[in-house]
């Protein structure tokens, strides 16, 4: 299965993420943001970082370069588009998710280990997975989700909301929630749930002497659906 | 402007070195010549008090591969792996204005380490305040750590430990550490000599403002009233630009274009171009027309000294400049080729087509002032006589929770949640452990590192101070399961025109070099920062070592955390009960005299080596030293890590519990290992003559000692974790 990584100035997780899909059994390709068209891929993924810095809105910029246009696309096509961290800013500002990602309610950059539980099941990112609550890394300033009471209605009703944030029972209260996101919402699907965007980084779980290796699930079992 | 002794003293020059400048020059500099000779001869670059003393540090080794006098020290690590690190202060720009000055300061380091053609791969930073209840504390500490993050996240790099200390000390004058860890391959290093005539000098990175300017030289002067007028003299950080400057260099430093490279530090463009030549004994021509400026009608003066941040000198091979350029073009960085290296052995600077400057390198260099100057030694203090009364009214437990929410034994996590100590994903001990670890990529190796200083003890006793902390961070290595192998200090004094504290300063290094050597753990790289110092108050002496060692598989790898119910906790080296400078005296009895601990530097290493032992052999289940606060503290924060309790054994023979609970004698691990291998583990002990005392056995959930202590873990967390967020918040 073959997946790419694109890599805008700024982008830091960018290696991270390749190392895991290749972990898993991607043959996966990083494409500098300004070398033209997409190689043909099963995944593309969006990775952490602060692309252009960040010093406009987080993702803005990257939001209107060249390449996304491809992305978008590829996605609108149905392939499968991943956005971790920044990633996921990225994809909101390119309107291919909704919402926008604010600033942490406690001003302050967070890198801790949270508990994301698995809200859908009808999607190609977390189906299979056998476990109900994942223990994965968020490390962001603005990870603070929110949108219009309409706009979430619409996730709701159309089970787009993947994961949120709860502790590790699995409950999704105010505690548990890291940056004051509304309804505690880690990561959002478009309707087609060919698109996931999420805060949580899975990159960074992949084997038992980092943080954890929940992340592996994850990939493992995005690959095991493309090999379908 | 006319150039004139008063002008030369607003430099930050003495009028003797005014006079030698003119002398050696045999005429009277211009405004640009005067503000080059300022820039080079300052405290903070040409090192003039404190080079005498530093010629003595032990620096040389057989994993020694760079020392101390490139843009960072290197030490082999095996298999063609080399680290590249250092450690270098941000002081004076942080108490201005601490977000930019930390920020920058991380910048910094991290360009010192990647300059050399380093990936870095590790962060720490060693961070010290006023006393909580001083007024400026909590928006230091704020924007501190806003900035040390604000950088080092956006880069990418992960920071992995460091240090939290407050004193009244620091009122005025805040110290802000930063050290990085870079990766290389041993046979890819890259240096700052430039060799060869006629090569083309580049300059790249972001374009030259006017900030920053006399940074080193404000770096090299004490505080007064009108402190907050130097804030133009800060530097603005741009990680972003950073982010895009390491990669460039990396890329390009991927063949051999470059001869020399050199980051544009303290002295921006004026130190790179006049080191670069001076290492290679060679002279260097500039345009500085050709410099690209962020502001308009930048004058000479304004170029050569300006400390814009993100900027690299580098020293190209002939024909190599359009290859050079396609890189630096890709990642949207400026390039210029803005002038030549010579063999005139002068530093040459033209401007509009008239040249401005014309100095002989080494008046700036070699000739740079040097001074011996007076210090006075520091005798040992005498024992302090704790009576039995002393105690009489104190209760182990209340002492143990007053001690875990003192500000410099409590929990600092509210620090490290902020900043990204996991990206790059090789991270496998992050911060509150005894040192940080990371992974070399794709290997079964890891790094750790360390940063450690006692101001206290240096300031009771410098000389016992200096080689305590080498310990330490010895210890912190060796508790994770490191191999030590080298260290980098960062020398934080006052005032070294006052003979007091010029005598720490040389006791301090005489300590650090006496244990560096004995424990062959060589100081590569580091940097000095005097003139700590506001309205005659210095800060109390603050040598800050970051130690790196290695452990050859990452799988054996220690940590502090408890791990099972039933196991056995051994004190590994012998206990006398010091607590003279102990936190102890100093917060519980309020006695503030006495002499540091003892430093035994036999039983460092045996100790420590015995223990490595232990680890090595798989005996050993969980590791932490004993430092600060004594047995106690060292075993609480292992019950709190492991979720865990301990079961403390009833002392043997007559001795005080207070003495033996508290006490911070040095050269002592706590270790905890399953009972089966008891044994086995006294036989090494033994086998070594390393003195040893049972303390206890984990159990599930409480600290309980006699009658005396029956303290839940869950409430001890409170008491431990609370106090800085809650400082934080309020």
């Amino acid at each position: 299965m073959k997946s790419s990584v694109i890599i805008f100035p700024g982008s830091n997780c960018d290696r991270d993420m390749d190392v895991a899909l290749k972990k898993f059994g991607f043959k996966n390709k990083m494409v500098w943001h300004n070398d033209g068209d997409l190689p043909q891929s099963d995944l593309i993924v969006l990775p952490g970082g602060f692309s252009y810095g960040d010093y406009l809105r987080c993702g803005s910029i990257a939001g209107k370069s060249k390449i996304i246009n491809s992305v978008i696309d590829f996605a609108e096509s149905g392939g499968l588009v991943l956005g971790v961290c920044n990633g996921f800013q990225i994809l909101t500002e390119t309107g291919l998710l909704p919402g926008v990602l604010q600033q942490n309610k406690n001003i302050e950059f967070i890198c801790k280990n949270v508990f994301i539980k698995i809200n859908d099941r009808e999607n190609k990112y977390f189906n299979n997975i056998d476990k109900e609550i994942l223990e994965l890394h968020i490390a962001h300033n603005e990870g603070n989700y929110f949108c219009s009471n309409d706009e979430l209605k619409k996730l709701e009703d159309n089970n787009q909301i993947a994961v949120s944030y709860c502790d590790n029972k699995g409950n999704c209260d105010y505690q548990a929630n890291p940056n004051g996101a509304i309804k505690n919402i880690a990561g959002i699907f478009n309707k087609n749930k060919n698109i996931l965007g999420m805060m949580p980084h899975p990159e960074r779980m992949i084997d038992k002497y980092l943080s954890g290796d929940d992340g592996s699930l994850f990939f493992k079992n995005i690959l095991n659906n493309l090999k379908r | 402007m006319t150039v004139n002794e008063k002008v030369a003293v607003d430099h930050g020059l003495k009028k003797d070195e005014y006079k030698k400048i003119c002398d050696l020059l045999k005429r009277v500099p211009n405004i640009t010549e005067l503000g080059i000779f300022s820039a080079m001869w300052n405290e903070h670059c040409s090192y003039k008090s404190s080079r005498k003393h530093l010629k003595n540090l032990h620096t040389k080794g057989k994993k020694v591969i760079q020392g101390p006098g490139e843009n960072a020290g290197v030490i082999d690590i095996g298999d063609d792996d080399a680290i590249v690190f250092k450690i270098e202060s941000h002081n004076h720009p942080s108490f201005i204005e601490p977000y930019q000055g930390a920020a920058t300061g991380v910048g910094g380091i991290m360009r010192d380490v990647f300059t050399m053609g380093a990936r870095p791969i590790a962060n720490l930073n060693s961070i010290h305040f006023g006393s909580p209840q001083h007024k400026k504390t909590k928006n230091l500490l704020r924007g501190v750590v806003k900035g040390i993050g604000g950088y080092g996240n956006c880069i990418g790099v992960p920071t992995i430990a460091g240090q939290t200390t407050f004193d009244e000390s620091y009122n005025g004058n805040i110290l802000v550490n930063a050290m990085t860890l870079g990766l290389v391959n041993k046979n890819k290093i890259f240096y700052s000599k430039a060799a060869g005539i006629n090569k083309p000098v580049i300059y790249v990175g972001s374009k030259t403002g006017r900030d920053g300017i006399h940074g080193a030289s404000m770096a090299s002067a004490v505080f007064d009233d009108k402190i907050e007028e130097k804030k133009p003299t800060v530097q603005v950080g741009d990680p972003f630009t950073e982010k895009l400057l390491l990669e460039a260099c990396l890329e390009l430093m991927a063949d051999d274009s470059i001869i020399a490279i050199q980051d544009m530090g303290a002295a921006g463009l004026t130190s790179s171009s006049v080191e670069m030549a001076s290492k290679g004994k060679l002279g260097i021509e500039l345009n500085l027309n050709k410099v690209p400026c962020r502001e308009e009608k930048m004058t000479p003066y304004e170029i050569m000294l300006s400390e814009s941040q993100e900027r690299m000198l580098i020293v190209l091979e002939n024909g190599k400049e359009e290859k050079a350029k396609k890189i630096f073009d890709k990642w949207d960085l400026d390039f210029a080729v803005i002038g030549k290296t010579t063999n005139s052995k002068n530093i040459e600077l033209y401007f509009d087509e008239k040249k401005v400057a014309s100095i002989p390198i080494d008046f700036l260099a070699e000739n740079a002032p040097v001074y011996d100057r007076k210090w006075k030694k520091i005798k040992l203090p005498q024992s302090i006589k704790f009576k039995k009364q002393d105690f009489k009214t104190l209760k182990i437990e209340d002492c143990l929770k007053k001690l875990l929410s003192n500000a410099n034994i409590c929990d600092k996590q509210w620090i490290w949640d902020q900043y990204d100590h996991t990206v790059m994903g090789d991270t496998i001990q992050k911060p509150g452990g005894d040192s940080g670890v990371v992974r070399i990529h794709g290997t079964s190796k890891a790094v750790a590192a360390s940063v450690d200083s006692s101001a206290l003890y240096c300031f009771a006793h410098p000389l016992s101070g200096g080689k305590q902390i080498v310990c330490e961070s010895w210890r912190n290595l060796i508790s994770v399961g490191a191999d030590p192998i080298a260290i980098t200090n960062c020398l934080n004094f006052g005032n070294p025109e006052k003979e007091k504290n010029m005598g720490e300063f040389v006791e301090c290094v005489h300590g650090i070099t006496e244990a560096s050597k004995y424990l062959d753990f060589p100081v590569v790289s580091g940097n000095v920062s005097f003139y700590n110092e506001t309205k005659d108050k210095g800060i109390k002496p603050t040598p800050t070592i970051g130690g790196v060692g290695l452990i050859k598989n990452y799988q054996n790898m220690i940590s502090m955390d408890l791990k099972n119910t039933g196991n056995i906790i051994l004190v590994i080296g012998k206990t006398i009960g010091h607590l003279d400078q102990s936190i102890f005296a100093r917060n519980i009895l309020s006695e503030k005299k006495g002499p540091p601990p003892e430093v035994n530097l036999f039983n460092e290493k045996n100790n420590g080596f015995t223990t490595l032992k232990l680890i090595n052999e798989k005996l050993v289940e969980s590791c932490h030293d004993v430092s600060l606060g004594g047995i106690i503290v060292a075993i609480s924060k292992m019950c709190l890590k492991g979720k865990r309790g301990i079961k403390i054994n009833q002392l043997k023979g007559l001795v005080n519990k207070f003495e033996y609970f508290f006490g911070e004698d040095q050269a002592r691990y706590l270790v905890e290992i399953q009972k089966e291998n008891l044994t086995k583990v006294d036989k090494i002990l033994k086998e070594n003559s390393v003195h040893y005392d049972e303390l206890g056995t984990v159990i599930d959930e409480n600290i309980e000692f006699s009658d005396e202590i029956k303290l839940s873990i869950d409430d001890l967390e409170k008491t431990y974790k609370n106090w800085l967020r809650k400082y934080m918040i309020n």
